[in-house]
């Protein structure tokens, strides 16, 4: 096999012991790789119905068929655990060099099983497996735990995916970090703190091969060319903070814990102010020749020297969300999270929610006290100082930051029981998961798409607000065409997400991002790494394959239909400006819409998968358990 | 721009003394996606394996990233310290060249080298070090590969041009060219 190791290397934290396991290429044909290879290893791993904190929930990484090779953009894992946010599939992917380093080591995906008995560091050693006492890495920041290892272990080439303090600590949205990218969104952070689990390092030695160098590389050099042109140039100038001023004319700027859609601040937390006042360097992941990443630097006031690497969807959630228009303060925020190991969204999205909750008196100003603010915080919208003090109430689980750890979901529904208020009106998440920079109410297309995800309200799996931002479809009403163009743009992205490949390079193959323009190039990239006889619609049958092998899991830990449904905001309560004025996604049309969807889908009016179209997507075993 | 070009030459260059032409990276264009190491590895060995590439990226800290191969230092060290005389520098090029009947992988030389930029073959045991790809009609194939154009094989005069223009450059606004009248 080319591409491949054909191997899946599972390690017992428990007792130690570790094994391989040899999949036939069948096997990888169907999975191939990232989110759908780790949420296979999911499906076949996990004690069904476990509780995501017991010892039946596993940790599996999934490496890409690009990785190691010279294919742009291709180096990055999927990691897969039942997410404790969600109670559904957990599967993020992360950029960079780890992956590269697994696939050296010569394993294709990892299985980690049960818990350790205490704080350990995995070492995967090529073929070898250590176990690492990781007492002298406890409280490190993220960064600072590779450093760490790095120098304990003496090879500046050993790759590690670590926790922060956020991670030790139980926050439940704590993230994954590697070489400064993170596995993020649904807790995998979370899990590996219960597992007393603080990294996971891996060095590889060996030599990747492929079906046919020559072609892989001149493939690789053309598409990397490619990618200094203008199909990039967002990425490379500004990052995707650039993307903040659209989302603001647009009217679909989360502003004000998703109260509206305009922030009047937006130009001073533009990319574009970060770019001329903050940016320090652009830096890649591994084999990317885009780089995207800005990393921005506060250099005055009270939070200088915070530095990371600033995303919009990270700058949305502590910037306008917050009613924040100093952005240094959503830098220092942001590198709280980055630096220690919680996701920046769900984070911001979190703080926003209970400043609404103080604005609305719902918590007062003591309910913030802590030893550090004896008197409590004054935790209006647009006060960073504050905001930042209770990031690190969250990290450190410190007062009130026990209760916010928990994420909106949680956090609303205890506070509600408590005090008998109706937070969870602006608890504004998708099954848990804290939406994204997209205000749906008026992009209805993407609406759907949050909803049915079963990754929860992740922008990154469903990719429904393209057309409904580029004017593709009516943004504002819905129609018949919604179910089918709600599951396309799903399944186009977790083709990417699966091989996986960064989605910014999607124009740069032939200069159209669509199917017919990146399909036959990706199915070329394919057969020169394998061998495969891949073409468009083998390509196509990835994202497919993805999407309904993520969906079975949901169906086996108890999804229904009810589970597919948007926060309560975006059903009732409308902008009063903006472009997006007056609008919400009502009950009816959502239902009308999820109809469409599972109809597009082959699947039942329920939303459950038939037999016969899990036998025809090649996966009879998941049909056994979970057709109908 | 965080870190100025001329700091970073004159640190580094106080201990290279070479007239010769050599691999460089510009920290400030590196993005450190290891594209070189892969294709140099492969040019030379046929797999993608970054512990056999002859051009090696460092990240320092999270933002300070830029890559190192053979400076081709005048009376170069690892010529000298060689116990087999096993390496010898072409006067020509500066170029060193390894001989493989008398390389025994004793490693003196990655000890004597002041920039890291010789490993020793785990399979062969021989010294490998950067020769510009100099069998290749394409030249080093770093340099081709590199997206940012960070690297480029350039003697240190050829480089003190560079910076002189760029000084200029960015020292004075353009004359502004006439108008048409009209």
């Amino acid at each position: 096999m080319y591409g491949y190791s054909g191997k899946i290397l599972h390690i017992d934290l428990k007792t130690r012991k570790n094994w391989g396991e040899t999949k036939p290429e069948e096997w990888y044909k169907v999975y191939i790789g990232g989110v759908s290879m780790a949420s296979r290893l999911l499906w076949e791993n996990i004690i069904p119905g476990c509780d995501p904190l017991d010892d039946g929930n596993p940790i599996c990484f999934a490496n890409g068929i690009f990785t190691g090779t010279p294919v742009p953009v291709g180096g990055k894992f999927g990691l897969a655990s039942k997410s404790p946010l969600t109670g559904f599939v957990g599967d993020s992917l992360s950029g960079s060099w780890f992956s590269v380093a697994l696939k050296r080591a010569g394993w294709d995906g990892v299985v980690l099983h049960n818990s350790c008995d205490s704080w350990t560091q995995l070492f995967i050693d090529d073929d070898r497996v250590q176990f690492n006492d990781a007492t002298y890495l406890l409280g490190k920041g993220t960064f600072e735990t590779e450093e760490a290892i790095r120098n304990k272990l003496g090879d500046d080439q050993i790759r590690s995916c670590t926790i922060g303090a956020c991670g030790e600590n139980l926050v439940r949205y704590a993230n994954v970090t590697n070489d400064g990218r993170q596995a993020g969104r649904t807790g995998h952070g979370m899990i590996w703190g219960k597992k007393k689990l603080k990294a996971v390092s891996v060095r590889g030695t060996h030599g990747v091969k492929v079906f046919d160098p020559k072609t892989l590389n001149q493939l690789a050099y053309d598409i990397s060319k490619s990618a200094q042109g203008k199909d990039t140039e967002k990425y490379r100038v500004y990052g995707t903070s650039t993307g903040l001023l659209n989302t603001n004319k647009l009217g679909v700027l989360p502003t004000r814990n998703f109260q509206e859609g305009v922030f009047e601040d937006a130009e001073l937390v533009s990319g574009e102010y970060l770019d001329r006042h903050h940016k320090v360097k652009v830096i890649a992941c591994a084999q990317c020749p885009i780089a995207c990443e800005q990393m921005s630097l506060v250099k005055t006031g009270p939070f200088a020297g915070a530095m990371t690497g600033i995303e919009y969807e990270s700058l949305f959630a502590n910037s306008s969300n917050l009613g924040v228009s100093d952005i240094r303060a959503a830098i220092k925020l942001i590198t709280i999270a980055d630096h220690d190991g919680m996701d920046s969204v769900t984070m911001g999205v979190t703080i926003g929610w209970a400043m609404e909750c103080f604005e609305k008196g719902v918590l007062k100003k003591e309910d913030f006290a802590s030893e550090e603010h004896p008197e409590g915080l004054e935790l209006h919208f647009g006060n960073g100082e504050a905001a930042v003090a209770v990031a690190e109430m969250i990290r450190d689980q410190v007062g009130i930051g026990k209760l916010l750890a928990q994420g909106t979901r949680i956090a609303s529904e205890t506070l509600d029981k408590e005090r008998g208020t109706e937070s969870y009106k602006w608890a504004v998440h998708t099954k848990g998961l804290e939406s994204a920079g997209y205000d749906a109410r008026s992009l209805k297309t993407f609406a759907l798409g949050l909803a049915t995800g079963t990754r929860g309200g992740c922008h990154n799996r469903s990719a429904a607000y393209d057309p409904d931002m580029k004017g593709e479809t009516n943004r504002l009403t819905v129609d018949e065409t919604r179910g089918r163009v709600a599951s396309e743009s799903e399944e186009y992205a977790a083709v990417y997400d699966t091989l996986p490949l960064c989605k910014f390079i999607r124009r740069s193959f032939t200069g159209k991002a669509d199917r017919s323009g990146a399909w036959p190039a990706i199915a070329k990239l394919i057969n020169a790494t394998t061998g495969w006889n891949y073409d468009y619609d083998d390509v196509d049958l990835i994202g497919t394959r993805a999407c309904t092998i993520k969906k079975a899991f949901n169906i086996r830990e108890g999804w229904t239909e009810k589970d597919d449904d948007l926060p309560w905001r975006w059903k009732h309560d409308p902008f009063s400006k903006g472009p997006g004025a007056g609008t919400v996604v009502t009950d009816e049309e959502l239902a009308y819409m999820k109809k469409l969807y599972y109809e597009a889908k082959g699947w039942t009016e329920e939303g459950l998968i038939p037999k016969e179209l899990l036998i025809k997507l090649g996966m009879p075993d998941v049909a056994e358990e979970v057709g109908v | 721009m965080w870190l100025k070009k001329s700091e970073f030459n004159e640190e580094i260059m106080a201990t290279s003394a070479s007239k010769y032409a050599y691999i460089v990276c510009d920290p400030n264009l590196c993005v450190g996606c290891q594209l070189c190491e892969y294709v140099c590895s492969f040019s030379k060995t046929g797999e993608y394996n970054s512990y056999r590439s002859r051009i090696r990226t460092v990240r320092v800290d999270e933002v300070l990233i830029t890559a190192i191969a053979c400076r081709t230092c005048e009376n170069a060290p690892c010529v000298i310290v060689c116990p087999r005389d096993a390496l010898t520098q072409d006067p020509q090029t500066g170029l060193i060249d390894v001989n493989a009947a008398k390389c025994d992988g004793c490693a003196w030389c990655i000890e004597a080298c002041d920039f890291g930029a010789i490993s020793i073959n785990p399979h062969t045991t021989l010294a490998e070090i950067c020769d510009h790809c100099k069998d290749d009609p394409e030249g080093p194939q770093c340099v081709k590969w590199c997206p940012k154009e960070a690297l480029s094989l350039t003697t240190p005069d050829q480089r003190a041009q560079r910076s002189r223009r760029t000084l200029i450059a960015e020292s004075f606004d353009m004359p502004q060219k006439a108008t048409d009248p009209k």
